[in-house]
Formats: structure tokens, C-alpha cells, sequence
């Protein structure tokens, strides 16, 4: 018994399906279990700090506080219990499909990005990525592009007006705004020449090498297009509370609206990741290689646990880089104002889009003359 | 597939059909905050036709008033536009005193002009940091909030109220300034500037915020007289009239100030002729601080302007009048008088009559609010959804004026 046991665990298959399964873990309690709450909090606290307020400080347990952090999850234990209205008239079906159809492609784009580098341990090759594939960036593409079905369906489902119109205008600026996303990373994968996200990273040890050195015009053009993508100010023309109320989640109340807030808070953490694994060299240090830190900590620890420390530097190295673009957001929707919405397609369109192909041109040259080394 | 179709009669250009959308904006709505509904038609998101109903506001003003003695009125005045409430009391205060024909002392004068442009500029702040806010910019909202809540601790520390500040009475003032209100205005004038300039960088040269306010709104000058606009949404549009300038009254004549005036009369000139009224009238308020004389507040005569508490329970005529308004009112000669004002939307005139009675025959306001609010269809026909927003928050409908 207690041999087929040790046999079982043994099998690199089911290692191998453990590993994955911590890796899963480890990425839905930083997405969901850290980051929503947190950002939430971090959103409360920033805007106060940035308008001169104290901010989120009521809630707590036996008096204690703790700087407003328990605000999220009294608003937790408030939202779950509260009722879960589907309005008449409304696609009862659709319409509690909707929030899945937003949270879940926010979540699943993270299985493509690393978090981490490439380590042996125990002679156990672990890599710090859900799923390592040879497409990753497409991947990302094809699956954040799922998530305007579900604020389309939202918006259709609820048998609401203003719902509708955000609906539409959530699914053209989506829509169109995947398009130009698409456009500023292909200046980077001529660049890498490789799709997966991992390679990517891999390439991006030498600090010189880091897509925002080279490509920061596509780095500006990214960022905007992820935060029209998230449809955040001042791109919240969709859910623009003094247009639309609340734009395609009017009628969603108690978990399903969490769902909807979830999902953007999400696909924040998720664009950021991307961003970080594209331009800011995923894990990796500045002027510091893997291969250094190894030895150098390797030499205290041990190399096995030398391993895991560096595993846990690359880690809070990637987290790092995310809170700084989480934070850069937020203070970008703190500051600005809101676009139209036909202003933002014009952006969209005519502005970014064609800047986009334009870096597309000059990379393509700058690689052909050999102005822009290829790492 | 095309047989089927034939049989049941399929029509592409029935197919292809696109129909208007009509749509209830408010009164529970963001952006009309309960007092106004707008019934949209709506071809896509671009605005086909619309439909103002105002009136969710509507407490009987004007026949409320034929129901108080004359200065029971006042606190009815406060609550016209909430926003910038010591204006209305001064633009009855003297239509009433217009009608007895008194003139209050020189300080009143002073202490009146200064409170006025302190609503204005409180009315300002209110009306532009909103609009900032509902295009989004959260933060330049709180900033003017800010600043509207130094400058209410000071009209606080005059008249003890925080909204409707409620000053002014028939012949005179509530009360004089209490102590160590100058230093406090300089003080507060110093971190508004502040504010002031914060909020500028923040917003007016902001490509956003100019993209969503410029060409939104706009009003020819010829339409704009024509449907009766006053105010700064007038004077965006080019002609300087200012009932400041062109009929003075209390001490402005004697007052060195701006008439800012805009050029096309869209919602951004509306919007910066705003912003620059912020700056004239703290520099009004400065100068009013700077010549103010010493002397009475309240006109002395006590057919009008009731007696102080120590007079009537130390001496006996006074205590008769004291007596006598209370219970009457004071009775103030039969006749009628309009007296405008420069409200922080426009002209704010009263129109009293009186038949002799200690209460007002009739009272009727000339709200600035409801000439723009008329004209808002012509504003935003043809533009997109998105445009009503600014344009309605330039025109500034207070629901406590436009529907007293």
C-alpha cells in the first residue's frame, strides 16, 4: 500500500500535476484572494490621499481598523448577502451567465504569463508559468477578447436601456481596442521573434534587452489600449455613471455585481502581468542575472534552497513591477476626466492604430539594418 | 433558404430597420440628481428629440409667500438656488426696500456686496466642480468642494448657517462681522487661490476635458438673447451684459472688476468665464474688505428693520414696533417694485406688490435657471447623449430656483 503510494507520487506525471495545481493556486488566491480586495482598498485610500481625505476607515473588528483594510471584506460579507434581483422581463438565463462569462477570461489569461523564472530544485525543473505555450500571446488575445461576450450579454439580458447602450458601446470599444492591443506587440515579437511569453521574459535578462529600453512608444501605446480595455477613466465611457447610471451592470446586484467588479480589478492584475512579462523583463532584476543570484545564494544556502530563495526574489520582483502599473493606473483614474465615446474609437482608430503600424515599420527597419539588436 | 424566406414574406429593408429608442433620463438618474426628467428619443446614441419636464422641485415659492409676513420670507429665498442662497435674500432684501423707499447704511451696502460675491463664488464652485465631476474628474470635484467648505466656514462664522445662509433682512443685516473675520478671509482666500490654480492645471488645459466641453452646447449670440439667457452663460457668448455693470446696485459702482466674456458660447467658454468669475469675486470680496466704513448695519427706523432685543425690553416704542412686526408684519406701502440682481446664473429679479398688508401680495422671481433650462433642447438636438451631460451641468439647472 504504502509502496504504490510512494510509487504514485513519484510518477513525474502526478508531480507534475501537483506542481501545476500549487501554480494555479498560488495565481487565484493572488487574483482573486489579494489583489480584488486589495485594489479595492488601494482605490479607496489612493483617491482619498490624492483629494485630500481621510478615506475608508469605519469598518473594523473590536475597534481596530487596520487602516481601513477590513472595509473589503465587510463589503464582502454585505454583497453576499444581499439579494439577488434579476428584473422582469429580463433573460433569466443570460443574464446569470453574464458575470461568469466577464470573471472567468480575466482569469484564465493569467495561465500564459510567468510570474517567475525557470528553476531546478531537488532536481525538479520548475517553471513559473501555468502553461507554457508556444502561443501565449495569441492566446491572451483570443481570450481577453471572450470577455466582451459577457459584457455584451449583460448589457443585452437585462431587459434595460441604459444597459443596452453600454453594452454597445462596451462591445465596439472592446472590440476595437483589441485590434490596435494586437498591433503595438508585434514591433515586440519581431523583436523576441517568439510568441510565447515565457521565451519573451527569457530574453529579457539582459537589462538592455527589456521591451520598455526599446519599444517604449509601443510600451505608451500598450498601456493605453490595456486601460481601455479594462474600461477604466478615461476610458469608462460603458459603465459611465452620470451617462449611463451604471452602464451594462445597472440591473446586476449582490454576488453577480461583485463578479462584474471582480473581473475589472482582475483584468487589471492581468494586463499589468502582461505588461510586466512584455516590457519590464518579467521577473528578472536589473543588472542582475539568474545566474549570478544562483550562484551567490547558493553559495549561503545551499543550491537547493538557494533555488527557492531566488524563486522567491523573481516572484516579489514580478509582483513588485505589477503594484507599481496598478498604482500608475489608479492615479491615471484619479486624475482624468472621461473621453466621449466617439472619441475614444477615434482614438482608437486613428490615433493609435496607426501610430502602432507605424512602430510596426520602424522596428521591421531598425531590425533590418541592425540599428535595433535582436537579443 | 430564399423560398422559405419569400413564403413568409422576408423584406430586407424590414429586416435592416432601425428604429429610435426612447428613454427616461431621471428624475432618479446621476446626472439629474432628482430634479429634472429628461424623455429621450434616441437614434443610436445621438439625441432625435427631447423632452425637459421640470418641476419635481416645485414647493409653491411664490404663493407661499403671499402666505408669511414679509421678512418670513427669507428663509423661502435661501432655498431658490441652494447653491448660492445669500444672493437671493439680498435681491428680495431690496426689492423690498425699493418698494418702502429706503436706502440701507453705507456699511450694509459693503457687507451685502461682499456676501453676495461669496455666494457667487460658492455657487462657482458648486456648479464647475460638478461638471468636472460628471465627466469623470472625481478629483477636481472634491478640490472646488474644498474650497467651497473654507468659504462656508466663513459665511458660517457671519451668519451662522452652512447652506442656506440666511444674512440679509428688510433694512438691514442680521448681524455685523464677528471678530477676526478679515485675517480668516485672508487666510481662506490664500489656500482657494491655491485650490483655484489646482484645479485649473487640472482641467483646462486638459485635452480630455477640452474635447468633451468644446463645440458641446454651443448657442448662437443672436439665440441666446433671443431665449433669454443672462449670466455667464450670456456673457460665453460674447455680449458683456452684467447686472453689475449694466444697472448697479449697492456698492458695485464703486468696485474694480472684470466682466469676463467668451467668444463662441460653448460649454468650455461657459465653463471659463465661470472659472474667471471665481477670481473677481475674491478680488471683490478684497476690495470691499479694504473700504469698508464703520458705522450701523441696519437702517434706523423701526417701522422696518426690527429692534434689537435690548432695545425692546428696555424702552417702550420699540417694543411696540418689535410688537407690531411680529404680529403684523411690517406694512410697507401699497405699490409694486422689480429689482434685479447678478445671481451665479443670470438675472435673479423679484417682483413685489403690496397692498399695504404686513405680507406680500405677490412675489414673483424671474429665475435665470428656467431661460436656460428652456433652451436646452435647442443646445443638445443633433449631438450625442454623452454632450447632454456637460451642456445640462453648464446651464446649471437648480431645481430649487428653476421650479420654486
Amino acid at each position: 500500500m504504502m509502496e504504490t503510494v510512494i510509487a504514485l507520487i513519484k510518477n513525474p506525471m502526478v508531480i507534475e500535476f501537483i506542481v501545476t495545481m500549487v501554480k494555479i493556486g498560488f495565481i487565484f488566491g493572488l487574483t482573486i484572494g489579494f489583489f480584488a480586495p486589495m485594489l479595492a482598498w488601494v482605490e479607496r485610500k489612493q483617491s482619498a490621499v490624492m483629494q485630500d481625505r481621510v478615506g475608508a476607515n469605519r469598518a473594523g473588528v473590536f475597534g481596530f481598523t487596520v487602516i481601513g483594510l477590513l472595509h473589503s471584506l465587510a463589503d464582502a460579507i454585505k454583497l453576499i448577502f444581499k439579494e439577488d434581483f434579476i428584473p422582469r422581463g429580463a433573460e433569466r438565463g443570460l443574464h446569470t451567465l453574464a458575470p461568469a462569462l466577464a470573471v472567468i477570461p480575466a482569469l484564465v489569461v493569467f495561465a500564459v504569463i510567468p510570474f517567475g523564472g525557470q528553476y531546478t530544485l531537488w532536481g525538479l525543473d520548475v517553471n513559473l508559468v501555468i502553461a507554457d505555450l508556444d502561443v501565449g500571446l495569441l492566446y491572451v488575445f483570443a481570450i481577453s477578447s471572450l470577455a466582451t461576450y459577457g459584457v455584451v450579454i449583460a448589457g443585452w439580458s437585462s431587459n434595460n436601456n441604459w444597459s443596452l447602450l453600454g453594452g454597445l458601446r462596451a462591445s465596439a470599444q472592446m472590440f476595437s481596442y483589441e485590434v490596435t492591443m494586437g498591433l503595438t506587440v508585434i514591433g515586440l515579437i519581431m523583436y523576441y521573434q517568439s510568441l510565447s511569453l515565457v521565451d519573451i521574459v527569457a530574453k529579457q535578462e539582459n537589462f538592455w534587452h527589456w521591451g520598455i529600453i526599446w519599444h517604449f512608444p509601443a510600451f505608451v501605446l500598450f498601456l493605453a489600449c490595456a486601460v481601455a480595455e479594462n474600461k477604466r477613466v478615461p476610458f469608462d465611457a460603458p459603465e459611465a455613471e452620470s451617462e449611463l447610471v451604471a452602464g451594462y451592470f445597472t440591473e446586476y446586484s449582490g454576488m453577480k455585481f461583485v463578479m462584474f467588479w471582480t473581473a475589472e480589478f482582475i483584468e487589471m492584475v492581468s494586463i499589468s502581468g502582461m505588461c510586466v512579462a512584455l516590457f519590464l523583463g518579467g521577473h528578472h532584476i536589473p543588472f542582475l542575472t539568474q545566474k549570478f543570484l544562483l550562484t551567490a545564494l547558493g553559495d549561503i544556502f545551499g543550491p537547493d534552497w538557494g533555488g527557492v530563495v531566488v524563486m522567491l526574489i523573481g516572484v516579489g520582483v514580478f509582483i513588485t513591477k505589477l503594484v507599481i502599473l496598478l498604482v500608475l493606473q489608479m492615479t491615471i483614474r484619479w486624475t482624468m476626466p472621461r473621453f466621449r465615446y466617439d472619441q475614444i474609437m477615434k482614438l482608437g482608430w486613428k490615433m493609435i492604430l496607426p501610430l502602432s503600424l507605424c512602430w510596426i515599420f520602424l522596428v521591421g527597419v531598425g531590425i533590418l539594418t541592425g540599428v535595433m539588436p535582436t537579443p | 433558404m430564399k423560398e422559405e424566406n419569400r413564403e413568409k414574406g422576408y423584406d430586407f429593408h424590414e429586416a435592416s430597420r432601425t428604429e429610435t429608442m426612447t428613454i427616461n433620463m431621471g428624475p432618479s438618474h446621476p446626472a439629474t440628481h432628482g430634479t429634472v426628467k429628461f424623455f429621450l428619443t434616441l437614434d443610436g446614441e445621438t439625441i432625435e428629440d427631447i423632452d425637459v419636464e421640470i418641476g419635481y422641485l416645485h414647493r409653491a415659492f411664490e404663493k407661499e409667500c403671499e402666505a408669511q409676513k414679509w421678512n418670513g420670507v427669507f428663509p423661502y429665498t435661501d432655498r431658490l438656488d441652494y447653491t448660492a442662497s445669500v444672493l437671493n435674500n439680498v435681491g428680495y432684501a431690496m426689492a423690498a426696500e425699493k418698494l418702502i423707499g429706503i436706502e440701507v447704511p453705507e456699511r450694509c451696502q459693503y457687507l451685502r456686496t461682499m456676501i453676495s460675491e461669496m455666494a457667487r463664488m460658492s455657487g462657482h464652485y458648486t456648479n464647475v466642480g460638478a461638471g468636472a465631476l460628471e465627466l469623470g474628474a472625481l478629483t477636481a470635484f472634491i478640490y472646488f468642494i474644498e474650497a467651497r467648505e473654507l468659504l462656508w466656514d466663513l459665511i458660517e462664522s457671519v451668519c451662522g448657517a452652512r447652506l442656506t445662509h440666511n444674512y440679509v433682512r428688510i433694512g438691514g443685516l442680521t448681524n455685523d462681522l464677528p471678530d477676526g473675520f478679515r485675517e480668516n478671509v485672508k487666510r481662506v482666500f490664500a489656500k482657494n487661490r491655491k485650490l483655484w490654480d489646482d484645479f485649473d492645471i487640472m482641467l483646462t488645459k486638459n485635452r480630455i476635458f477640452l474635447d468633451r466641453m468644446r463645440d458641446t452646447g454651443g448657442i448662437s449670440q443672436k439665440d441666446a438673447i433671443a431665449w433669454g439667457f443672462t449670466g455667464p452663460c450670456l456673457r460665453a457668448t460674447g455680449v458683456p451684459y452684467d447686472v453689475r455693470r449694466a444697472q448697479p446696485y449697492l456698492v458695485y459702482d464703486r468696485m474694480n472688476f472684470d466682466i469676463p466674456v467668451g467668444t463662441t458660447g460653448d460649454n468650455f467658454d461657459r465653463y471659463l468665464v465661470r472659472m474667471e468669475e471665481i477670481k473677481q469675486s475674491m478680488s471683490i470680496v478684497e476690495q470691499c474688505l479694504a473700504q469698508m466704513p464703520e458705522g450701523p448695519i441696519n437702517v434706523d427706523d423701526a417701522r422696518w428693520r426690527m429692534p434689537s432685543k435690548d432695545d425692546s425690553s428696555t424702552r417702550m416704542e420699540p417694543l411696540i414696533f418689535h410688537f407690531k412686526q411680529v404680529i403684523e408684519g411690517p406694512s410697507i406701502p401699497v405699490g409694486e417694485a422689480y429689482q434685479a440682481v447678478e445671481g451665479a446664473n443670470g438675472e435673479l429679479g423679484y417682483y413685489l406688490v403690496s397692498n399695504g398688508g404686513g405680507k406680500p401680495w405677490k412675489c414673483r422671481v424671474r429665475p435665470p435657471s428656467f431661460a436656460l433650462t428652456s433652451a436646452l433642447p435647442l443646445l443638445v438636438k443633433g449631438s450625442l447623449l454623452a454632450d447632454l451631460i456637460p451642456t445640462f451641468d453648464m446651464i446649471n439647472l437648480i431645481g430649487g430656483e428653476c421650479d420654486r
